[in-house]
């Protein structure tokens, strides 16, 4: 790999020129120098907001009131960008450079690529709600979206149409405002939530609405580079100064994810049963008993539950022999288990096909993606049952109506995990957990520990993986010596935007 | 009827006869081929077989017509499933670098389940279906022909009967061939109203305003509604069936519900007692209080279609082929043609032991043609290709593929226009 020459250092005012807007696509990587110790605390920072924005969005309606407040507290406290304002280009190179270093860290695999895509889509979300119209238009045209407007004719006749697709469009909207076609694929998060009107692949979309179109480019784009970013990256792990660091973040702040099997063979089949009652978290428990009663799970139950198993120490053999004898109860004979379910059970274990070892689903992961059709059982029960039908699983389970109470008003708020972790306290009759709930296979760690099952394990579990607690306490002094890093170094990594990009 | 005669132990002895005479290769590979517009697009298609006993092959292709004809010939498959364009010949991915080997391209295909509905049909469950819940699949297909067609634009639809209970459509459009899997996922939570699982009770729930899509696909609803719901599968008449229904009526209007059960007592005729649920409903619907259009809900839930996102999203996701046949009930899967579709009569579609028998029964006028044919031997290739070509039009499987043609015949002209303009700007530099 080449490194371009030596380039000048660019002189600090023209940074008034580079951060002139208080938004920018990250078109162009940064070409200055910087220090070590710079480089060290604007990737942490960045994460640390970055995590923010997930938590967020889990707990909160996105750019609703305490969502909005509680980020720009967040922004402050870290010294990001959250307004414009003339003391906000230290802050903006800052983010400028922050984005860059994090985009090496997390574009080495498809699951960290496609955290990493989520939050800042996020996080420009909420930073384009703060911007003029004016000043949103500007970012279409700058990004070369020039899509139609539709004569004055055509937005008559279809007013009916456009006022009921969109609960903010109203009459008033129609007249006042410009409408412009824009083909559905550039529009996919409109066409998804149906929230606008769509006719022969197009959709209409009101003036005021243009922030999705944006949204979607961003990540279109941020997508192909984080890809071309993960072919360039054998040079910057030569580089013995920043490859420890980037191993570091893009481990440390994502939490555990159990994906590397500790106590396997510790679990015997046998337990399995009283475990579930004991320390599984509901939507295992859930899962488990539709097995149990119908002597089978579809696919997605199957995954969630799989892994999960995988996760808490089952063996490949020992999965085999579950999923097995609990499916030939059912309808399903010896020789059509190994031949069709078996394959996907090797399959979870990294044993077929591309022999990806995948990793038990997070809390995340589980709420907001694949969610439960008729004749599934899988996903999170606070999140995708009915409360009433919740309310008598509870009650079956004998949580008191204090406490069933307490769960439906956290499910209310969408606090899902909250819920969960409420649910734990109850069962496990504890009053206040010191962990943060965002994983199944945590909360069955956690559940083991509390009810003090086995000293082998709990030793095993304390061993260096990083947990979410520690990582705030850890010195980062992974880099030796000072010095700076000149990123132009680096230049070659980042792949060219095409046209340019504020 | 013939076609209760099938036996699946005789699969070995049919599927022979059936790739030899009667599988209609030519119009399949007219179709996969797409007009040859794009290099190499059916060199780089993935077949999967699944073969006797349940062995199953992936990364299976051909660089010809003649080639797939002499492999399926061969191996006889139970079923064949199609799956996408890779980037390189899907039965040479050993050889390519880790990582390079891509599905890049794909027809966009919906999934509709009978079993999917069990919790709203009283007839059948599981992998059964009747006459009566068929309608659901008339339903399914009217709301999501027009659907794609009229909102988001494709033009070639293949709506195709799976062989036991359900349909599938295959978009064959080019814009749709190319679309990502962000993209395809979105199209099919457009065409989701139902969400929940066997926790859910109430799966369909609706605010302002309506989005026209509801409306227009409402009015599909409304139009079967009284027949098949209120009718066939009576889910006002029993009492279970009664409580069910009621379940959906939103809870904070208690009262209604109190109310109707009460007016039930007196009024049994279910037409009757569909009104004063209507009735309710406007009544509530002038109050513009939240739950207000329950009675829409009530016959989305009974009726809407109900897709597996999951079989639409993938680029890489293998579905059953065409013309394939299904081990179980040996029924061919077929086109569907729409405008036929209100007596389309899935235990009418012909059986593999059907269309075999068939093409045994000697045909008035055949008989002196061929013994023509046999005493001129110079011709005897052509006559048999012939022959061949006539086989499938012996039996009921002609119309089908008569469809089908029209079918690519409707995109072939726009073939046309692709390769002119493809040849145009070659001579341009």
């Amino acid at each position: 790999m080449q490194f371009m020459s030596r380039q000048k250092k660019l002189l600090p005012n023209s940074h008034t020129e580079l951060y002139g807007q208080c938004l920018q696509f990250y078109g162009q990587p940064p070409l200055e120098n910087i220090a070590l110790s710079e480089f060290e605390t604007f990737a942490v920072e960045r994460l640390k907001l970055l995590k923010t924005v997930e938590n967020l969005g889990v707990s909160y309606v996105k750019l609703s009131e305490q969502y909005t407040k509680k980020l720009d507290q967040e922004s402050k406290n870290l010294n990001f960008p959250y307004r414009s304002g003339p003391s906000e280009i230290e802050k903006r190179r800052k983010d400028h450079i922050s984005h860059f270093i994090l985009r090496l860290a997390y574009c080495q695999t498809e699951d960290l690529r496609r955290w990493f895509i989520q939050q800042e889509v996020d996080l420009f979300r909420y930073r384009f709600s703060y911007l003029s119209s004016k000043q949103k238009l500007e970012f279409l045209h700058k990004n070369n979206l020039q899509y139609d407007a539709i004569s004055v004719e055509e937005k008559k006749a279809l007013q009916d149409k456009l006022v009921n697709s969109s609960y903010a469009v109203s009459g008033i909207t129609v007249e006042d405002q410009d409408f412009y076609k824009v083909p559905f694929q550039d529009a996919l998060d409109l066409v998804r939530t149906r929230k606008v009107y769509l006719k022969a692949g197009y959709v209409y979309i009101p003036h005021q609405d243009i922030v999705t179109i944006i949204l979607n480019d961003f990540r279109t784009r941020l997508s192909k580079a984080l890809a071309l970013t993960a072919r360039s990256l054998p040079a910057v792990h030569s580089d013995e100064r920043l490859q420890p660091l980037l191993n570091h973040l893009s481990h440390a702040y994502v939490g555990q994810d159990y994906s590397i099997q500790k106590n396997v063979g510790k679990i015997s089949l046998e337990q399995i049963d009283s475990l579930s009652g004991k320390s599984f978290p509901l939507c295992m428990r859930q899962l488990h008993q539709a097995l149990r009663e119908n002597h089978h799970l579809r696919h997605g139950g199957r995954m969630q539950y799989g892994l999960f198993l995988k996760g808490i120490g089952l063996s490949l053999e020992q999965a085999l022999q579950f999923w097995r004898s609990e499916f030939i109860r059912g309808k399903v004979d010896a020789d059509k288990f190994d031949k069709a379910y078996a394959y996907s059970i090797r399959h979870m274990f990294g044993k077929e096909g591309k022999r990806t070892d995948y990793t038990p689903y997070s809390c995340m992961k589980v709420i907001l993606s694949n969610p439960p059709s008729q004749g599934d059982h899988h996903g999170c029960p606070f999140r995708h049952s009915d409360p009433e039908l919740l309310k008598q699983k509870l009650q079956f389970y004998k949580v008191s109506p204090s406490g069933i109470s307490q769960i439906l008003e956290l499910v209310k708020g969408m606090h899902y995990q909250l819920a969960c972790q409420k649910y734990f306290e109850l069962t496990h009759n504890v009053s206040d957990i010191t962990f943060s709930l965002n994983h199944p296979n945590q909360y069955f760690v956690e559940s083991q520990k509390v009810l003090g099952g086995g000293k082998d394990i709990k030793r095993e579990m304390d061993t260096p993986q990083r947990s979410q607690e520690n990582s705030d306490n850890l010195t980062l002094d992974l880099i030796r010596g000072t010095g700076e890093l000149e990123l132009c170094e680096y230049k070659c990594i980042f792949p060219k935007a095409k046209g340019n990009i504020g | 009827m013939p076609s209760s005669d099938y036996d699946p132990a005789s699969l070995p002895d049919l599927l022979p006869l059936y790739y030899r005479r009667l599988f209609p290769f030519s119009q399949y590979y007219r179709w996969l081929n797409y007009g040859g517009v794009q290099k190499n697009y059916f060199q780089n298609r993935e077949f999967s077989f699944t073969l006797k006993d349940d062995i199953y092959v992936r990364y299976q292709s051909f660089t010809t017509q003649n080639e797939l004809e002499k492999e399926m010939q061969k191996m006889n498959p139970y079923k064949i499933d199609i799956g996408a364009i890779y980037s390189h010949r899907p039965n040479q991915h050993n050889t390519v670098k880790s990582g390079t080997f891509q599905a890049l391209e794909k027809e966009l295909v919906f999934d509709i389940d009978m079993t999917d509905y069990d919790d709203v049909r009283s007839c059948c469950s599981a992998a059964d279906i009747c006459c009566k819940c068929w309608t659901l699949m008339t339903i399914a297909i009217r709301i999501l022909d027009r659907a794609l067609r009229e909102d988001f634009g494709f033009q070639h639809l293949l709506w195709v009967y799976s062989g036991r209970r359900g349909v599938h459509c295959w978009v064959c459009d080019e814009a749709a061939r190319k679309l990502s899997v962000a993209a395809r996922s979105a199209v099919a939570e457009y065409l989701s109203l139902i969400k929940g699982g066997e926790e859910t009770v109430k799966k369909v729930v609706l605010t302002d305003p309506i989005h026209p899509f509801i409306r227009e696909s409402l009015a599909v609803v409304e139009r079967y509604f009284p027949r098949y719901a209120l009718q066939e599968q009576d889910i006002l008449g029993r009492k279970e069936s009664v409580d069910k229904v009621l379940s959906l009526v939103p809870e904070d209007i208690l009262f209604t519900v109190k109310e109707l059960q009460q007016d039930f007592q007196n009024e049994k005729k279910p037409e009757s007692r569909w009104k004063l649920v209507r009735d309710q409903a406007t009544k509530k619907q002038a109050t513009a209080k939240k739950g207000q259009y329950f009675e829409k809900e009530i016959m989305l839930q009974y009726c809407y279609p109900r897709l597996d996102v999951n079989v639409s999203k993938g680029v890489n996701h293998l579905l059953k082929s065409p013309f394939s046949v299904h081990p179980k009930t040996g029924r061919i899967s077929v086109p569907i043609n729409l405008k036929e579709l209100d007596v389309f009569d899935p235990f009418a579609v012909p059986t593999i032991s059907l269309i075999c028998e068939e093409l045994d029964r000697p045909r008035a006028g055949e008989d002196e043609e061929k013994s023509e044919e046999s005493k001129d031997k110079e011709n005897e290739k052509d006559a048999a290709e012939r022959r061949k070509i006539r086989d499938y039009k012996r039996t009921t499987l002609a119309k089908y593929v008569k469809y089908f043609d029209q079918f690519l015949d409707a995109m072939a002209r726009s073939w046309k226009g692709e390769l002119l303009r493809k040849s145009d700007l070659q001579k341009e530099f």
